[in-house]
């Protein structure tokens, strides 16, 4: 029901954008040259490879969905000509097919013509076996593609789909052109280097110039739709740096037009909008700082088996009352304020948004307690029989290793979370790590947040879209990262409960939004109340323009760049 | 040729020492700057007894007063009491690993020096180690070594080896090859022939001709030695692989505050001024020892 009122206020957006350009009267490429700053460097620009932002949010400068979302998180058209609805027979009645059709100007960048035949290549890309497909989950339940006409795609499940727009929709599953990804179907998907650097879009532009790591050149795309789009002939999106620096380039130099994700200091971050250069954009959609707690043992000594399941369990944090004390020490008021500023919230929920989905089962840790924290270790048997400061039971010591990426806002939260800690009796030991090698997923690398050779570890994550299901999915016991499948997966903490599960499979299969909504907070509260997770901050995305820069929409539930064929250049 | 140092009495020797030194000025004034600097943060903390750790949001990122003499960081944390803990650690870490760095490098250059058939070998070893990459290197030794180290001697101990160790060991190229120079100009000396052919014993002859000969360049490369190894850690801070976060040490301070420059410029002028005047004070006093401790010593011309 709210899905289509979704699509209403979708159809509005739409009709709003198709007015934008009379309005503004531009033409193509006649505001010049954008500067983009992403301070961590895109290293291929193949979502389907990638599983971090760094890297599709790039892409979507080339490669473009089905439908997506827009700034307030209803899904519009893109390349599809409409959405399918049950109303309008697209969603078959039993649930269990889904009928796209594509807009009939779509060409590639090439000057080819895009036919349903790119979008069923597109699902087989990634449903091949081997190929390594981050985003094989969307696709899990996906039986049969197949192009009904030249413009016509039908996607059939294996069971009825209430919420079928997963696969094809959203920034992280474009379509790709099937003549230039043809050889790289299965096993040869990682190595081909051309394709995946510079994949042949519909998108306002095509990429000139691709150094990974680097910088990544584009050019306004001579076949895209609109004649008079996009306003940029050219865009470079530079990588690299930190993220002050990166908003300094934008706030205080005027160098870059466009910073993203500035993870930075509040007040910091104010003093250099008083410049007058730029401007903070905010926006909240559902990115969640955590902690996530190791509930394997990372004991060094345990070799190949550390953090893994057969290694066996944490020896002291799968303790529910050393979760709970250490959750209720946290004042996470004071973490929001002094890390982010506005663009925080203090939450104690995994799913903080869209609120349909919001718990409010686990409030009470927004209130710092930390006499009723000493209570629950106490009552628990852990005491300070030695008088180090640090409590114990049975000769084990609460003595944690915290791990998270280099960022000053995340030291600063690592700083105030291990004086609480140690005002209840537990240590901490703090380390740092690059966040091109924490986040780098390179399975050959011991720290790596998959690998999770620590008890706690911190960083944010979040879904794109609306619809939870995939992201609560991350929490089943297949999810978890091992050696057996290369340390991919997003289950960092190592929860395993049937339960959860079985209620997994549920929300697979319900239809109503309200009981959708039930399951997801019910899913929400187990992994609360089992202390897998300890949410801090509900974070606003945050990234910085330049004053002269028109048209950017914030958008937090798809790719900040989303529109950026409507972007402009003020005179 | 006599021998300049001709045996004298061990107080003889102390006082002539004491008498060179005191005339340089410039070493008695690093030597003052230097002790201050190190009975500052050794007995700092005992006149102002503030944790540096201690968090205080009521009072982050002030200015000077009398509660925080030199103000407070973003988490309220006192900046003198974090100054004075950051001393002890970059100085122990510069010490360390100029000792480090310096007794490898000497012994290297000085064995390739007086043994000529270990000279090839030996500086060999040393363009091996200047042509290896550093940064990846000490990348690569930290990620292979921290957990075993860290399990052994425990986090803090087993980290601060290993950063030592790991900036000691790609540190004494310079200083061999520095030494080996000039141990190969010594060696043709008529003096160094004179003590050959008395029969003197190639140990003999590094103690008692060699080393006090090349005293001067071996302590103006420690001096140098102690800024690059505190500038060193403080990179490895940078790149997460140094101390943790909450061990401060003056680079570390000093990376941190150079966020804060627009907000609060004093927190990177504190510690960047603590290595500065560190690094001077070493710098002065290496110059007056060199001057003390040459045999070939004349006293200098007043003018």
């Amino acid at each position: 029901m709210t899905n289509n009122k979704g699509f209403s206020r979708g159809w509005a957006a739409a009709f709003v954008m198709t007015l934008l350009p009379v309005a503004a009267s531009a033409e193509r490429g006649a505001s010049g040259h954008l500067d983009i700053l992403y301070w961590q460097a895109p290293t291929i620009l193949n979502p389907y490879l990638s599983s971090g932002p760094k890297d599709i949010e790039p892409a979507s400068l080339v490669l473009e969905p089905l439908a997506r979302y827009d700034e307030t998180g209803a899904m519009v058209p893109w390349l599809a000509a409409e959405m399918p609805t049950r109303a309008n027979g697209g969603i078959s009645e039993d649930l269990t097919t889904i009928t796209w059709t594509l807009r009939p100007d779509l060409y590639w960048s090439d000057g080819t013509k895009v036919t349903a035949d790119d979008v069923v290549f597109t699902a087989k890309y990634c449903m091949t076996q081997e190929g390594g497909c981050q985003q094989a989950g969307k696709f899990s339940d996906v039986t049969a593609v197949e192009a009904l006409d030249a413009l016509t795609v039908r996607l059939t499940f294996a069971a009825p789909k209430p919420f079928p727009y997963g696969p094809l929709v959203g920034v992280e599953t474009p379509i790709l052109q099937k003549a230039q990804f043809l050889p790289c179907l299965g096993g040869a998907a990682q190595s081909c280097t051309t394709q995946n650097t510079a994949p042949i879009g519909t998108g306002p532009y095509r990429v000139t110039e691709f150094r990974a790591g680097d910088v990544v050149a584009f050019a306004a795309n001579p076949h895209y739709r609109d004649p008079d789009k996009p306003g940029f002939a050219t865009v470079t999106i530079k990588g690299g740096g930190d993220a002050i620096s990166a908003a300094r380039a934008v706030l205080e130099t005027g160098e870059a037009d466009y910073a993203w994700n500035l993870q930075v200091d509040p007040s910091v971050l104010d003093a250099m909008a008083d410049g007058g250069m730029g401007q903070i954009i905010r926006s909240f959609g559902t990115p969640v700082e955590r902690l996530m707690i190791n509930r394997t043992d990372p004991s060094p000594t345990l070799g190949a088996r550390r953090s893994t399941r057969e290694g066996g369990a944490h020896p002291f944090l799968t303790d529910p009352a050393v979760l709970k004390a250490m959750s209720l020490a946290i004042d996470r008021a004071a973490v929001a304020a002094l890390g982010y500023g506005a663009a925080g919230k203090p939450t104690c929920d995994i799913l903080p948004a869209p609120a349909i989905y919001a718990s409010s089962a686990n409030d009470d840790c927004l209130t710092q307690d930390l006499e009723q924290a000493r209570q629950i270790l106490e009552n628990a048997g852990w005491v300070d029989a030695d008088g180090d400061g640090v409590r114990e039971k049975n000769g084990i010591r609460l003595s944690v290793l915290f791990q998270t990426s280099i960022n000053p806002v995340r030291q600063d939260t690592q700083a105030l979370l291990k004086s609480w800690w140690a005002d209840i009796g537990i240590e901490t030991e703090l380390r740092q790590i690059d966040p091109s090698v924490f986040f780098g997923g390179d399975p050959a690398s011991p720290d790596t947040f998959q690998k999770f050779y620590a008890d706690i570890q911190m960083f944010t994550n979040f879904f794109p879209g609306t619809d939870p299901e995939a992201y609560l999915n991350n929490w089943t016991c297949k999810g978890i990262p091992e050696p057996a499948n290369s340390w991919l997966g997003f289950n960092i903490p190592r929860y395993c409960n049937p339960t959860y599960d079985a209620l997994a499979a549920e929300l697979a299969k319900t239809s109503a939004l309200e009981d959708r909504a039930a399951i997801a907070r019910q899913m929400n509260d187990m992994l609360m109340q089992a202390g897998a997770l300890i949410p801090l901050v509900h974070r606003g995305d945050v990234s910085a323009i330049s004053n002269t820069l028109l048209g950017v929409k914030m958008n937090s539930w798809d790719s900040e760049l989303w529109n950026i064929a409507d972007w402009t250049r003020a005179r | 040729m006599t021998r300049v140092a001709a045996p004298l009495p061990a107080k003889a020797r102390r006082s002539r020492f004491w008498r060179r030194f005191v005339a340089h000025r410039g070493a008695v004034a690093g030597l003052v700057l230097l002790s201050a600097i190190v009975g500052g943060v050794l007995i700092g903390p005992w006149l102002w007894p503030l944790d540096p750790a201690q968090i205080d949001i009521a009072a982050r990122s002030q200015p000077p007063s009398l509660a925080h003499p030199l103000g407070t960081d973003q988490l309220g944390r006192d900046l003198l009491a974090g100054l004075m803990a950051g001393g002890r650690v970059s100085l122990l870490v510069g010490l360390v690993a100029m000792g480090l760095a310096v007794g490898l490098g000497t012994l290297v250059g000085v064995l390739a020096g007086v043994l000529r058939r270990w000279d090839a070998p030996l500086m060999r070893l040393t363009d091996l180690f200047l042509s290896l990459p550093l940064l990846p290197l000490l990348l690569a030794a930290i990620m292979l070594w921290r957990d075993s180290l860290r399990a052994l001697l425990g986090p803090e101990i087993g980290i601060f080896l290993l950063i030592v160790g790991a900036i000691g060991l790609t540190s004494w190229m310079q200083t061999a090859r520095i030494v080996r120079a000039e141990v190969l100009t010594l060696r043709e000396r008529e003096f160094i022939l004179a003590a050959t052919a008395l029969g003197t014993r190639p140990f003999a002859m590094i103690r008692r001709h060699v080393l006090p000969n090349i005293l001067g360049p071996i302590l103006v490369s420690a001096t140098l030695g102690v800024g690059h190894a505190i500038l060193t850690e403080s990179a490895l801070s940078f790149l997460g692989l140094g101390l943790p976060s909450d061990v401060p040490s003056w680079g570390r301070m000093l990376y941190d505050g150079t966020n804060y420059m627009t907000v609060t410029p004093t927190r990177a002028i504190w510690p960047g001024l603590a290595i500065t005047l560190t690094v001077l004070g070493v710098n002065y006093l290496g110059d007056g020892l060199r001057d003390a401790l040459d045999p070939r010593w004349i006293r200098p011309v007043r003018r």
